[in-house]
């Protein structure tokens, strides 16, 4: 007997990117030239989820009673793993082989990728950190593996399907990145070094109307892609 | 009682002030002393457990003469981001200073680190959920600032940039967090000087909005804004910032290897 391994967890800090679609920043192109932004963003936009709100596939996440609805974040996050030498990933799943493909040789530090839904209460403005917007308790779903990059492939050829309750309602198509996993890797690496179980995120795509997917208490989110375990979580009301 | 966490002899330790000396708690040299100037000094923090990486809160403009100079009017909620721990670094360390920039300056922080899990905590029993205090000097490059989710990550969540220390300060022996004075030295000269009375949100209402809506964990951090006076300073400056009753921390600019 091999019982499955409890879910994916990240050990470090888990970096979100905002505006990392094309479609998007095109749509944010003329109120990024208008104050408060009076430029478009030069260096990634990046924010953190915090550890309370992580949230293991599988587990019910609780919306407070003053929040009617939350927007869908769906995206993959890049797993910074341990020098080559040392012990790989602890739960990285090591049936595979060691990373030996091109994907994997664009990313050095990364040993593997994880699905995740970045929940927030909706906001129109980029403007200030999106602390309570973000770090409620239980905002940030993720995936049950952390996939090998040898398995996964080119992150940057990815496809992710949304489906609330069983409804297809986004496919995010990550061709059309703004940075592509490598580059977004280096940029953000070229200031803050990210370090062994730090989680980077490589954001989450709008709708055609420049909307997010939301969603509502009682509504079953899933995230899939091809080679990954759906990332399964439950929207459930606040209890007295 | 005020506690470190330093390097000595090959390995980390905890230890507690005692007479002008580290007292080492580490079982194979309990009791020993050593100066504080023969150790390496780490920030004050225990680590956290698997999966639950430190929560850092951070405030921007939290004193009204802070705001005023950097010409905002004072927010009217706590104005908060998030840093990385790897972004910490100890007493004695050194922050790099990135080559071509204009303006990086210190902030002067009383920090408040959680003691007990606090998940929607009233005002009034803020104060029980602290496990101590501590000082630290959250950098900022304003070269790098950007309007987006302001002030973003390349401002305020560099490498180096956020020493923290020496001492984590019992909260016991802070009767009064609100009550106590700041000031910051460059070089030996007061640039900063400061009172934590004039925050604009003070401390148990921080921790009551913050866990309002989101659960804080022993080890967390909030770190709780600084006051006016900040200035530019350059490789080797040598940077100390202190509050009263908790510690000076001291810090060192250089220079970056580029």
């Amino acid at each position: 007997m091999n019982p499955s391994p409890p879910p994916f967890l990240p050990d470090g800090t888990v970096y979100g990117t905002l505006l990392n679609f094309r479609h998007e920043l095109a749509l944010w192109a003329a109120r990024a030239a208008e104050p408060p932004y009076k430029a478009p963003p030069q260096a990634p936009v990046l924010f953190i989820k915090t550890a309370n709100t992580f949230s293991p596939h599988g587990a019910a996440i609780m919306l407070p009673t003053s929040v009617p609805e939350v927007e869908i974040g769906a995206s993959i996050g890049l797993v910074i793993g341990f020098s080559e030498g040392f012990e790989s990933f602890p739960s990285a799943d090591r049936s595979q082989p060691a990373m030996n493909n091109e994907a994997a040789a664009t990313l050095p530090g990364v040993v593997g990728c994880v699905l995740l839904n970045d929940l927030s209460i909706p906001h129109d403005s980029y403007y200030r950190p999106p602390v309570k917007f973000k770090c409620l308790d239980g905002f940030l779903g993720i995936g049950p593996r952390c996939v090998p990059l040898a398995q996964a492939g080119n992150v940057n050829t990815l496809k992710l399907e949304v489906h609330v309750n069983g409804a297809l309602c986004q496919t995010v198509d990550f061709h059309t990145l703004v940075r592509d996993a490598a580059t977004l890797l280096a940029d953000v690496n070229a200031f803050m070094t990210l370090q062994p179980g730090d989680v980077l995120m490589l954001g989450s795509d709008c709708l055609p109307d420049g909307t997010r997917p939301r969603a509502r208490v009682g509504d079953r989110i899933e995230i899939s892609a091809p080679g990954f375990e759906p990332l399964v979580n439950t929207l459930v009301g606040e209890t007295a | 009682m005020k506690r470190a966490r330093i390097a000595w002899a090959g390995a980390i330790h905890d230890a507690v002030e005692s007479d002008g000396h580290l007292e080492l708690l580490t079982p194979a040299f309990r009791g020993r002393r050593l100066s504080l100037d023969e150790v390496v000094w780490l920030p004050p923090l225990a680590p956290t457990p698997p999966h639950r990486p430190r929560t850092i809160l951070a405030l921007g403009l939290n004193y009204a003469d802070h705001a005023k100079e950097l010409a905002f009017k004072a927010p009217e909620e706590p104005l908060v981001f998030v840093k990385g721990e790897a972004t910490l670094t100890g007493h004695r360390a050194l922050t790099v200073r990135p080559a071509g920039v204009a303006y990086m300056h210190y902030e002067c922080e009383l920090a408040v680190v959680i003691g007990k899990t606090a998940k929607k905590v009233q005002k009034a029993d803020a104060y029980d959920f602290i496990a101590g205090y501590t000082v630290a000097n959250d950098y900022a490059i304003r070269d790098y600032l950007e309007n987006w989710y302001r002030p973003n990550l390349r401002v305020k969540n560099r490498d180096t940039c956020t020493p923290i220390g020496p001492w984590l300060v019992d909260a016991a022996d802070i009767p009064d967090p609100m009550n106590l004075a700041l000031q910051t030295t460059v070089n030996g000269k007061v640039t900063q000087s400061g009172h934590t009375r004039d925050m604009i949100f003070d401390v148990p209402f921080l921790i009551e909005y913050f866990s309002s809506f989101m659960t804080l964990q022993p080890g967390d951090l909030i770190l709780t804004g600084t006051p006016d006076g900040v200035v530019d300073c350059q490789p080797g400056d040598v940077v100390v910032t202190e509050i009263e009753g908790i510690g000076a921390l001291e810090n060192t600019l250089a220079r970056s290897p580029e």
